[in-house]
């Protein structure tokens, strides 16, 4: 049975900061035209390491003293909600704030403050009078999203959404629960990251050997090249709005995509290890809800972070998904450019697709210079971007540590 | 520290605590919690704490209303510092 315009999703605006941009339009230049935003950095503890990070302008929403006493994840947070806003034509104060959501997916939250003032104390003996009063507020969950609410003065509900590598995709999936439920008429949904400004994550990855390097930082994230090596790690963060399409056709709003169907579901397997079959079975049950079958599928927007099992595991499920019959069908890689972006990841990858919908370009997955053969897939747009007739639907991956699984689908507004 | 250096140095602190006010333009009798909410008021504390070494007791909070009283409160505690 079809949907009635009040039970269809629709993406109205985009606010984003990414290592490689800090709007949607830098941000899409920056994949076009094969930038990366990966750079070397210094942490303590741990020395020289590789990651994205984001360059923008903090005080454009917030007032000096917000930063101090708040996180980095929640000036991201405020800067990409402020910014997609704006971008979705809303004024705040012409909203009943009461009505206005922030769901947000995070891959984790408060090793930053954590980490920073273990570091600070040891400078006093380890004296946890030296402990900062500010410790709590900014180490709860849910502090990125809160940050918004104080921030700009939204009494609806917040939360962050702990779901690892597929936050970004969840926090979307929840924004729009929220909207169907009849929670909120608007919700700002999407994911952040801060987890660069840690150590612990680089060590981490580093004793699991799954930590990225290379002589040349914008080429150490290579997904399915033969000599990837790990991870990268990078913050950012991507906030969408999100409506009802009844609300949104009735003021005119300029429609990015539909959220036309996701699935999440559980390896239920292993704390690391990918499982290809639960990614195939999510894969598929997304393409489903949203009323498509895979041929529909024009852009997938692959997981892949640049572990060699890893990036073996989604291609295997690809193929059980897609087989040899998609042959519209085209895949790339966000991660090879900004490296992974954690909590904001898929939040920011599908956000790097949208304008596929318009200008009917895949972009490309860089990086690549000798394909695995166990990652061969038709039509994976590698190193130049590929122009297309028509993009019917993305599907936008992400699976996250703890087997945890999120696939979202977007339809294209212009063709439906 | 001479007073004037206790005010430079309180200035130093709330100047890094909140840096959007102008704190040129705060005179010796202005109520300080009309530019420090309560978290700002334990940052205070903190900063004498790790910058002086003082501590300041909860009892004692209500004598750094201005920044008079402070000076004032903190003259003696500071005096070799």
């Amino acid at each position: 049975m079809a949907k009635s315009e009040q039970e269809r999703i629709v993406i109205t605006g985009i606010g984003l900061t990414a290592p490689n941009g800090n709007c949607l339009a830098e941000y899409r230049h920056s994949l076009l035209h094969g930038v990366s935003g990966v750079q070397k950095c210094e942490r303590r503890y741990f020395g020289e390491a590789l990651a994205g990070l984001c360059d923008f302008d903090a005080t454009r929403h917030q007032k000096r003293k917000e930063i101090r006493i708040g996180t980095r994840a929640g000036s991201i947070s405020i800067y990409c909600a402020h910014e997609a806003l704006a971008d979705a034509g809303l004024d705040i104060a012409a909203l009943d704030v009461s009505r206005l959501g922030v769901f947000l997916g995070i891959t984790e939250h408060g090793n930053v403050e954590t980490e920073n003032e273990i570091f600070e104390i040891s400078k006093y003996n380890y004296d946890t009078k030296f402990w900062t009063h500010h410790h709590n507020p900014r180490t709860v969950a849910n502090n990125p999203a809160g940050e918004v609410t104080v921030n700009m003065g939204i009494s609806g509900p917040h939360y962050t959404i702990g779901a690892a590598c597929a936050a970004g995709n969840l926090g979307l999936v929840t924004g729009a629960q929220q909207l169907l439920l009849g929670e909120v008429d608007v919700a700002l949904a999407g994911g952040v990251s801060e987890s660069p400004a840690t150590f612990g994550i680089f060590a981490a990855f580093a004793s699991q050997n799954a930590l990225a390097s290379h002589p040349d930082p914008t080429k150490a994230s290579r997904p399915f090249d033969r000599d990837r090596n790990g991870i990268v790690v990078s913050e950012g963060g991507s906030v969408f709005v999100l409506e009802r399409l009844d609300r949104a056709l009735a003021r005119g709003a300029k429609i990015y995509g539909e959220l036309a169907g996701w699935c999440y579901n559980s390896d239920a397997t292993d704390m690391v290890l990918p499982n290809s079959e639960r990614q195939a079975q999510c894969m598929r049950q997304a393409i489903a809800r949203a009323g498509l079958t895979p041929a529909d599928i024009t852009i997938v927007s692959t997981h892949a972070t640049g572990t060699h099992a890893g990036d073996i595991k989604e291609c295997e499920a690809l193929r059980e998904v897609f087989g040899d019959n998609c042959p519209d069908t085209y895949y790339n890689n966000t991660k090879s450019f900004i490296g992974h972006c954690m909590g904001a990841a898929a939040a920011l990858e599908l956000a790097g697709n949208l304008p596929a919908f318009t200008d009917g370009i895949v972009h490309s997955t860089i990086n690549v210079d000798n394909l695995d053969p166990e990652c061969a897939l038709p039509n994976l747009v590698l190193n130049e971007p590929r122009h297309v007739p028509q993009v019917k639907a993305i599907l936008n991956n992400s699976f996250g540590m703890v087997g945890i699984n999120c696939v979202t689908v977007i339809t294209n507004p212009n063709l439906s | 520290m001479t007073r004037d250096q206790i005010h430079a140095a309180l200035i130093e602190i709330v100047s890094d605590i909140a840096p959007d006010e102008d704190w040129t333009a705060l005179t010796m009798d202005e109520p300080l919690k009309g530019r420090l909410d309560s978290m700002d008021f334990l940052d205070v504390v903190m900063e004498l704490r790790k910058r002086y070494g003082v501590e300041v007791k909860e009892a004692d909070y209500g004598k750094l209303g201005t920044m008079q009283s402070c000076i004032d409160f903190l003259e003696s505690m500071l005096a070799d510092k």
